[in-house]
């Protein structure tokens, strides 16, 4: 982001006055910030804080519970990879092994030139396609990716990441 | 002529033209399990293909109608012709399909899944004989994967909103809980409390706020049926909640759903919208004297955020952790006011209920069980996917016949059921019926519906590990025998899991358990030994391969193992950064 920190609260201000949740909340603002931005930058704590008469304190409160909600921008690509005991019986743990090697990552976080970041998930929701991962945005099941299971699945979803990564989706 | 019989023609007019008009109606299941197996990319595919032969066809995104084994699944219904089914369609296959049925008039018997309605085609199964569909009551379900969920008419076609006219003009608000009363109907959130016995607490609190909140966080891995009717059908949801706020005076409607969840979130808000529109909802719902208001919230990543007073907090914008009760929501609830908390699944049979009674709703099920159960086969399964089926059904008929069973031959090892929290089932008592008592009495729990299905490649320690990790993750932390026990759960399970576990450790895994299920404050904590508990008497044999004679029966073990731990620093900078007040 290349703005001044105006132009950034200037931003900030935006979403939350125009976010779409009914009620407003300190949650509700702090999503619109995610959604935004894909990470909550520390000025917003203290707009969000003022927007909704909340403390500093409170809002780094929900801020740091939701583990949805990041702290750094993310890498240009966004990856969620499902741990849950479906995809887990589906073959997900090879999966990810194969994931973290490639992107040169011991655990969930961010590739050193900042292509990618990978996240575990809990669960995406479309457990009859499993084992899923989750693109920018997109849930994609292991069908879409190639019909096929075991190694070949492994390798095939990895292919799929990189290519990802590399910017040849 | 009322209100809704003018909403009701015009809906009718509106049906007509796709049901039964001159140009044939196309269906794209295109809800998250359609999307995954990539819907989109065929949606894209079909309409090039009708542009390219300058076809004119009536084509929904419809949601799921659970045979989510055959997504993507496109569906064509030619005029005067019935129903034609196609599974597991690829976007390079819709030339094929356009070509060969739809101008042709050939069925490509590779890809055809069923029919229905109509005078039959030869050579092709009909949808009610499949085994999956067979055993089907479909009631919550009844119009899933056949009608544009973003379609407000299509739904009221078929029925819709024709309840809540019903009891806003002939029935005064206690007839409507003494339907739901005969029905019988327990709650599907997992706690199965009689839902007019809940309504009840909530009548009898001072108005003028009250709130109804659905409860669609659903945050079970393996459960997706909530999702699945939000996407596929939400006016049934909406309807219900409208009903259970006539039925106890309530003002407010929330839908609570999970942030991330695109395909439901905006149908309903969609579908909301809509509602607004023909005055289904707001004040003076169709000309009467009920107004209702209904909104989404959304929350952050949390499990815990599905207990219903960790859910009220989460609804204020607050961190998702449970509160003492009493108050209980009915007295003191979102905001400190009167709330009721519903799971998606209760309230989306209650059109129906009061549409045909809560006697009928009654004749379904067992003696104590009544009606209907949405569940979710996944895992080593042949045919995965969400079936609704009558209470009283054998688990054996459902992974069996209706899910095909284990696939390559291999046995079926145990069930996962109900969550994590619930556990697991060892495949040998797979001749239980769904009834909430019965499985009770087998230590497993229905639960929100979820049933993920293991076979033998599976080791019953590794997923122990896997589901008491989940719920260390999940933890919201308020309760430090919840938080600090299931963080030493893990840490003892990973060491069973890598043979290097201790003589002492099972008996500091029971202190543990028994110290969380005495010292913790919701459900989380109370049944996180649940896990543990049953793989132990379902399995004793495999723990003590790992843990005396340090080997792992199915060789799960020796591959890679990754414990995703909710106590370690996420994205590395989750300390507060200095920051310059300027205020």
């Amino acid at each position: 982001m290349s703005d001044t920190s105006d132009n950034l609260r200037g931003t900030i201000a935006g979403s939350l006055a125009s976010q779409s949740a009914k009620t407003v909340t300190v949650l509700s603002s702090l999503l619109a910030i995610e959604d935004e931005f894909g990470y909550i930058p520390p000025e917003a704590i203290e707009e969000v804080a003022s927007f909704t008469k909340a403390t500093i304190n409170d809002v780094w409160g929900v801020a740091s519970f939701y583990t949805n909600f990041r702290f750094t921008p993310p890498g240009d690509h966004v990856l969620e990879v499902c741990w849950g005991p479906t995809c887990h019986l589906l073959g997900a743990r090879n999966i990810m092994k194969s994931i973290l090697d490639s992107l040169g990552l011991a655990e969930e976080g961010d590739t050193d030139d900042k292509t990618m970041s990978l996240k575990y998930s809990t669960c995406l929701g479309a457990c009859s396609q499993g084992p899923v991962i989750h693109v920018d945005g997109k849930v994609i099941g292991a069908r879409a990716i190639g019909n096929t299971k075991g190694e070949d699945l492994v390798n095939k979803i990895t292919e799929f990441v990189t290519n990802i990564r590399k910017g040849n989706s | 002529m009322s209100k809704f019989d003018d909403i009701l023609e015009e809906a009718n007019q509106h049906y007509l033209t796709l049901s039964e008009g001159d140009k044939p109606w196309i269906r794209v299941g295109s809800a998250v399990c359609g999307e995954a197996a990539g819907a989109k990319e065929v949606i894209d595919s079909l309409n090039t293909e009708l542009s390219n032969n300058s076809l004119a066809a009536n084509v929904s995104h419809v949601g799921c109608n659970g045979l989510c084994y055959a997504e993507p699944i496109v569906d064509i219904t030619k005029p005067g012709k019935p129903r034609v089914f196609f599974k597991n369609v690829h976007p390079g296959q819709i030339s094929e399909l356009i070509q060969s049925y739809l101008i042709n008039d050939t069925i490509p018997e590779d890809m055809v899944l069923a029919q229905s309605g109509g005078s039959p085609i030869d050579g092709v199964p009909l949808l009610d004989d499949l085994p999956m569909w067979r055993n089907q009551v479909r009631v919550a379900m009844r119009n899933c994967g056949d009608i544009d969920p973003t379609d407000i008419y299509q739904y009221i076609a078929r029925g819709g909103y024709s309840g809540l006219n019903k009891a806003l003009f002939s029935m005064e608000p206690e007839e409507v809980i003494k339907e739901v009363q005969d029905s019988k109907l327990r709650g599907r959130g997992g706690a199965a409390f009689s839902t007019a016995t809940k309504w009840g607490f909530l009548v009898s609190s001072p108005g003028p706020v009250k709130y109804i909140l659905c409860n669609s966080e659903e945050g079970d891995p393996g459960a997706y049926n909530d999702k699945g009717i939000l996407e596929s059908d939400p006016h049934t949801l909406i309807e219900g909640t409208i009903l259970a706020g006539y039925a106890t005076s309530a003002s407010n409607g929330v839908v609570f759903i999970r942030h991330g969840h695109e395909g439901p979130i905006e149908r309903t808000r969609i579908a909301i919208e809509q509602a607004y529109q023909l005055g289904l909802l707001g004040d003076n719902i169709l000309g009467s004297s009920f107004s209702f208001h209904m909104e989404i919230s959304l929350t952050g990543e949390s499990y815990v955020s599905g207990e219903e007073t960790a859910l009220m907090e989460s609804v204020e914008g607050k961190r998702a952790m449970p509160r003492f009760r009493p108050p209980f929501p009915a007295q003191s609830g979102v905001w400190g006011l009167p709330t009721n908390i519903n799971n998606i699944k209760t309230l989306s049979y209650v059109p129906e209920i009061i549409a045909k009674g809560g006697e009928w709703f009654s004749s379904i099920g067992t003696e104590r069980s009544k009606g209907t159960a949405i569940l979710c086969l996944s895992g080593n399964i042949t045919r995965p996917g969400l079936v609704e089926v009558p209470m009283g059904i054998t688990l054996e008929d459902v992974i069996s016949e209706m899910g095909g069973g284990v696939p390559e031959g291999r046995q079926l090892k145990y069930l996962q059921t109900g969550g994590p929290l619930g556990g697991i089932l060892h495949g040998d008592q797979v001749g239980i019926s769904l009834d909430f008592d019965e499985m009770s009495r087998a230590g497993a729990i229905l639960g929100s519906g979820g049933i993920i299905v293991a076979d033998d490649t599976s080791c019953a320690v590794d997923m122990t590990r896997l589901l008491v990790a989940f719920c260390q993750y999940e933890s919201c932390g308020k309760c430090f025998p919840c938080r600090l026990g299931m963080t030493n759960l893990v840490e003892i399970l990973e060491r069973i899991c890598t043979f290097q576990s201790n003589p002492e450790d099972m008996d500091i895994m029971r202190t543990i358990g028994q110290n969380m299920a005495a010292g913790s404050l919701c459900g989380h904590g109370q049944l996180g030994w649940n896990p543990v508990q049953s793989a132990l008497k379902s399995f004793p044999e495999e723990f003590s391969a790992h843990m005396d004679d340090k080997y792992c029966p199915t060789g799960q073990c020796y591959g890679p193992i990754i414990t995703p731990q909710r106590t370690r620093s996420r994205w590395g900078s989750a300390q507060p950064v200095e920051l310059q007040i300027s205020k």
